[in-house]
């Protein structure tokens, strides 16, 4: 392709340059230390919903990073205390309006905060970067049953199954139930809240709590201690109160590659750093990822990735 | 063919569904942060030209399909089917009336069209946007007639009866645009 050009225009850096410059002053404000790890890792990730980018080394296979995650851990466990990073995450397959492979991630950790304080930081920082001026909190099971109606966070796979089919016609056979809630999530709550400004949702059921522990509702029903914020229907951070617990993750992991067999997908090495690291001792804290291309294209009344991005997936 | 993953779906590409061969007209990559993905997709029916809107799971792949657009000339119909002509190899291709469908009301002989080659045969016949063609048949102007005037029905060559402004006489050339079937002009002259 002869087309040479960067796709966003000139302004767009610039606003990004400024993006960053906000932020590492936000940072610096609050006393969390900025870091660097590796981009290039030794271990993938065993999250069904994420594929590796697969890299041949000379001594072995290495895997671009979905997430500096497990590093930021290795630190946090190591004495780091309040961290923060901004870096590139990869994510293979993943291409779309919303989404390129290679992108921009601001992750960050605070010593002795629940998920709950977390948020609320996260909130005040979206809404000072983007000039909002709230945001709304909604339970996972609440917002389901908002949008599709009462009891569907408790239906059945099949009733799932059928209501899916009832609102997005023909959809691919033999999903397990976290699947159609993830499809009827992405074909149907996103859109509904993509008028309500910043929205935070909370109370994940356990099995998608990904790395987030478990915490007991006060009606004794067991919860992901984990929040997703959306801005405008879009995706923009996914935070947890951290699990610590390293048998508790192995199990996690575990039940991952076993799911990723049933997927077609190929299992993979779990990363036993990470695990001796927490059996060192993870400090009480909570972390958020945040996804800056998206917050740029936000900030900048932009559609589609591409118009923030030098060079999206198709010009890089 | 080649199969072609729900990554590569692009607007244009041919891809098989159901049996069918497909245009793909949309692809949106979703998913809800944590979780699966999956690909919305809206294909075109080749066939019937129908739009079908379907989710696939991300990754998921489909057959490509044997297709091809190329641009022929059409010749004549022995009544049951329509034979177009390559103008480079002189290759003919006779179409049905299912693939001609409602182009049928403008074919002209020696007038190019895009014809839609499915495993080699004819699926479908596109018009181009403008075609010149003669009236056969409509009433005379009336006196003090202007182009402002009203409109009056005429029968082209072809059958296809259009409006025309009264000031248009039987045995003129007019120019059409296919896609609404509306009077454009006059002829040009040649």
């Amino acid at each position: 392709m002869s087309d040479w050009r960067p796709g966003a225009p000139l302004s767009i850096q610039r606003q990004r340059a400024a993006l960053l410059s906000d932020l590492r002053q936000y940072f610096e404000r609050l006393g969390v230390l900025e870091v660097e790890t590796p981009l290039l890792c030794r271990h993938g990730v065993t999250d069904p919903g994420l594929e590796n980018f697969v890299v041949p080394c000379r001594d072995q296979e290495r895997f671009l990073q979905t997430s500096p995650e497990f590093a930021m851990k290795r630190l946090l466990a190591a004495g780091s205390g309040d961290i923060y990073q901004i870096c590139k995450a990869f994510r293979a397959e993943e291409v779309g309006k919303r989404h390129n492979p290679e992108y921009t991630l601001l992750e960050w950790y605070r010593l002795g905060i629940d998920h709950y304080d977390l948020l609320r930081e996260v909130g005040e920082l979206v809404c000072s970067l983007l000039g909002r001026s709230g945001w709304q909190v909604w339970p996972w099971r609440t917002l389901l049953q908002h949008v599709l109606g009462a009891g569907s966070h408790v239906a059945s796979r099949q009733d799932l199954e059928q209501l899916a089919r009832h609102n997005a016609g023909e959809i691919p056979t033999g999903l397990d139930r976290d699947g159609l809630l993830d499809l009827l999530f992405s074909h149907c709550v996103e859109p509904a809240i993509g008028k309500w400004g910043v929205v935070f949702i909370v109370d994940y059921p356990p099995t998608q709590a990904a790395l987030a522990r478990q915490v007991e509702a006060p009606d004794g029903q067991s919860l992901g201690a984990r929040f997703e914020c959306y801005v405008d229907g879009l995706e923009l951070a996914n935070g947890y109160w951290e699990c610590g617990d390293a048998d508790e993750l192995m199990n996690r992991f575990t039940a991952d590659n076993q799911l990723r067999k049933e997927r077609g997908q190929s299992p993979r090495p779990v990363d036993h750093q990470l695990l001796a690291a927490l059996d060192g001792g993870l400090p009480d804290c909570s972390g958020v990822a945040l996804g800056l291309d998206r917050l740029l294209a936000l900030r900048a009344g932009a559609d589609a990735l591409d118009d923030v991005l030098s060079f999206g997936w198709a010009r890089s | 063919m080649a199969n072609f993953s729900t990554n590569e779906f692009k607007p244009g590409l041919k891809v098989m569904l159901d049996g069918e061969p497909c245009s793909i007209l949309e692809n949106e990559f979703v998913k809800p942060g944590k979780g699966q993905a999956f690909n919305r997709v809206k294909l075109r029916n080749l066939r019937s030209g129908r739009v079908w809107e379907r989710t696939f799971k991300s990754g998921d792949s489909l057959e490509g399909a044997d297709v091809l657009d190329v641009e022929l000339e059409y010749s004549y119909t022995d009544g049951e089917f329509f034979y177009f002509m390559d103008p480079v190899s002189y290759d003919q291709h006779a179409a049905g009336a299912d693939a001609v469908g409602d182009t049928q009301k403008w074919l002209k002989e020696q007038e190019k069209y895009e014809v839609t080659l499915y495993n080699g045969a004819p699926i479908t016949v596109t018009p181009p946007n403008f075609i010149e063609l003669e009236i056969t048949e409509t009433d005379p102007g009336l006196k003090g007639d202007t182009a402002q005037g009203g409109s009056k029905p005429a029968t082209l060559a072809t059958g296809a009866v259009v409006r025309v402004p009264l000031f248009i006489s039987q045995g003129e050339a007019i120019r059409i645009d296919t896609r609404t079937g509306e009077y454009v002009s006059r002829a040009s002259k040649s």
